[in-house]
Order: structure tokens, then sequence, then C-alpha cells
């Protein structure tokens, strides 16, 4: 392992310490909660929508997360390990053919639906309890 | 005036503090950076530490060199390098520095030669605008455009900004900051970007246009326990610690101190 991959390493030990941080993919729907400074004291907002894209790169790791607000879409890409994200809840997975969801960006409604991904193994457990509708 | 240092450019990466911040840092590394000579008022007519840094195949080094590195009692250094130091921080022949010379927050300024661009043109190399796209300019879009008058001064002035070579000269950066350092691995990390290659020689001085920190170690933050109180704190772990370092790195540094620094 060279230096840098040492560093980006001991990097995601330390901010993963106290983290459990689900697994997720694409088409994953995701509640993020983010820490947020307003004037001096900070608060946790939450930004809950599915995850469009996912770039695994070490320390340098980030996901994108779709939602329609107010009729509008908006998207936000977190760094994975970044301390500002207080935790990232898995709400639903869901079943998708592509590592990058960009072409939900041109639907809306009913066709920007993901399916729920059944897991028919017997032995593994359902890692939510979500029933929740993708907005 | 405190001596600088001789480092390796490994790469970027970024860091995250704990305020939630990050930064992106180059990660410079020490390799047995040791006092090859001292120059003196008195021999030489300027206060001066000249350092050695890195590995090199004994058959690569001529003659002269090796008598000079044999005189300091070191072993023969890829890349050397005078400091100018004031009188009271020179620092004894022999002396290994660490990478607690400099502290975490202080500002330095950062010396490497860049990456060669070859032969560019007036748009890369000054930021010229060129010329437009459209009305009428046929094939020469990227050109500079005039380079002078006319028959009065009748010539182009000396310096006037032109296509020509572009990059592998020597650069400073002013006022980067010192993220964090690590003696055991002799890592430094600086803030932001720092000229030429990977595996590139970068040399580090403190900042001419900031303060020394009162915490810097001075005359030098040494290994090994010297008369240095940082180096004191874990002088004993440290002398086997950086042994064991180049062990490991000895062979890909080889093939590369060959070629690296002849010149």
């Amino acid at each position: 392992m060279n230096i840098i991959e040492q560093i980006d390493q001991e990097q995601i030990g330390k901010l993963t310490e106290n983290k459990d941080i689900p697994v997720f993919a694409a088409g994953d729907t995701l509640r993020v909660n983010v820490r947020v400074v307003e004037g001096a004291r900070e608060r946790v907002q939450a930004f809950e929508g599915v995850c469009i894209a996912r770039s695994n790169k070490g320390v340098n790791s980030n996901f994108t997360v779709r939602k329609i607000s107010h009729g509008e879409g908006v998207e936000r890409v977190f760094p994975l390990y970044s301390p500002r994200l207080e935790s990232i809840v898995l709400i639903r997975r869901g079943r998708v053919r592509r590592a990058k969801l960009y072409y939900l960006r041109s639907l809306r409604g009913r066709k920007a639906r993901i399916a729920e991904k059944q897991d028919h193994r017997p032995k593994a457990k359902a890692k939510t309890g979500g029933t929740t509708t993708a907005s | 005036m405190r001596s600088g240092l001789i480092t390796r450019k490994i790469g970027m990466t970024r860091i995250f503090r704990d305020d939630g911040t990050h930064v992106p840092v180059t990660v410079l590394r020490l390799e047995k950076c040791e006092v090859v000579a001292q120059r003196t008022k008195e021999t030489h007519g300027y206060d001066a530490l000249q350092l050695g840094v890195g590995p090199v195949k004994v058959k690569n080094v001529s003659g002269a060199m090796r008598g000079h590195f044999a005189k300091a009692k070191v072993v023969p250094k890829a890349k050397v390098v005078e400091f100018r130091v004031s009188s009271d921080a020179l620092v004894d022949v022999g002396a290994e520095f660490g990478a607690s010379h400099f502290v975490s927050g202080q500002i330095v300024d950062v010396s490497a030669t860049s990456k060669g661009k070859g032969f560019a043109g007036a748009m890369k190399r000054h930021n010229f605008s060129g010329l437009r796209a459209t009305h009428g300019v046929s094939i020469s879009h990227r050109s500079h455009g005039s380079t002078g008058q006319c028959q009065d001064p009748g010539k182009v002035f000396k310096g006037k900004k032109m296509a020509g070579h572009m990059g592998a000269k020597r650069v400073t950066v002013q006022n980067l900051e010192i993220v964090s350092t690590d003696d055991d691995r002799g890592l430094i990390l600086v803030s932001g970007a720092v000229p030429g290659s990977k595996e590139g020689w970068v040399l580090i001085r403190d900042a001419v246009k900031k303060a020394v920190p009162d915490d810097a170690p001075f005359p030098a933050g040494l290994l090994g326990g010297a008369e240095e109180e940082v180096a004191e704190e874990n002088g004993g772990e440290d002398a086997p610690q950086a042994a064991v370092d180049d062990a490991e790195n000895a062979p890909d540094r080889d093939a590369t101190a060959g070629d690296g620094d002849q010149g």
C-alpha cells in the first residue's frame, strides 16, 4: 500500500469510528442526516431521496441523492466520509439495472418509480423495515 | 533564520478536519535529510547549511562528491542543496532532520521544478485570449495578436510575451500551510498544490512573509535525540523507525535516483 492509500485508510478509520455507514447502491432510498450550522447553533437536517449515483474512491467517495422538492428536482452530492454527515439511513432498496440513474432526471411521477428489491434468499433478512413509498 | 528541508513529492489527497471542513493536501516525504556540510562566515563568507537527501548508487556518484560525503561521514546523497541560515541556527554535520522541523499550522514557502509543457502558444503560456472565432479570422484563432508598433520603434521590444518553452523551471509557491507532520514516516502534509511531478524534489522553507511560530523548534527539528526538546520527546524510537522505513522504500528509490538528479 502506498503512502497516499495509507493516509486515506487512516482517515477513513478515524471518520467511521462512531459511525455505521449502511451498504447501499444506486436506486436505494436514503435519509441523510446533515449537520447544518445556523448562526451559532448546530442542528441536524434530513435530506431524503433516491441515491442515483455512487462513486467509490477511498476517502474521496461520494454519492448523489435526488428528491423532488415542491415539484422541483433537487440533487445533492455528499462526501461519504464527511464528518458533517451525522448518519445515513437506508429506507428502501431499489431494483435497478444501471449504476448511474441519471435517466431519472428526465422522468417524472409514475415513470420515475423504482421497484423495491426483493431478496428471496432464505437466510438473508431484510436490512430495513422500510415500507416507505418512493417520492 | 532556520534551515529549510529537501523532500520528495508523493502525491495529493484530502484531509477532513474536526470542524467538518476538508483541505486538499500535498504529501511530502523526507528521505533521510542530513547535514552534509556547513558554510560559515569565517571560511566561506556566508552562513549556510548544505543538506543532502535520498540514497543514490555509489557508482553513479563522482569521485569528488564521494570524497565530500566521506568527509561528512554520510552516505552519498541523490540531491544536495544549500540553505542560508543565521549563524546561531547552524547544525552539526551528520545531523538528521525530522518532519517535526515544521509544526502544523505554520506557513511555509515551497519551491520545486514545475512540470515541463514543451513549446507552448501564447494562450497557454501567458493567458492571452487569442483571436476571434469568426468575423473573418482564418487559421490563426489561437495566435497572439500584434507584437508592437510600426516603423517608429521598428523592432519587437525585448521581453515581449510570445510563444515559447513553458514549464520545467523553478517555481516557488508562497504561504502554504502545514496541515500536519509525521515524524515516524517522515511525512509533511502541506495544504494545496505544490509545483512539479510526483517523485520530484521539493524544497520547504519558513515563509518569508509570515513570522515563524514560537513553538517551531530552533535551530532545527532533528531526529535521534539531540539537544532539541521536540526530538527528545520521542527521540528513542525515532531513529530505528526511520531506518526501517528507509529499508522498505529503498528499491523503488534507487531506480528513480539514478536518472533523477544528475543536473
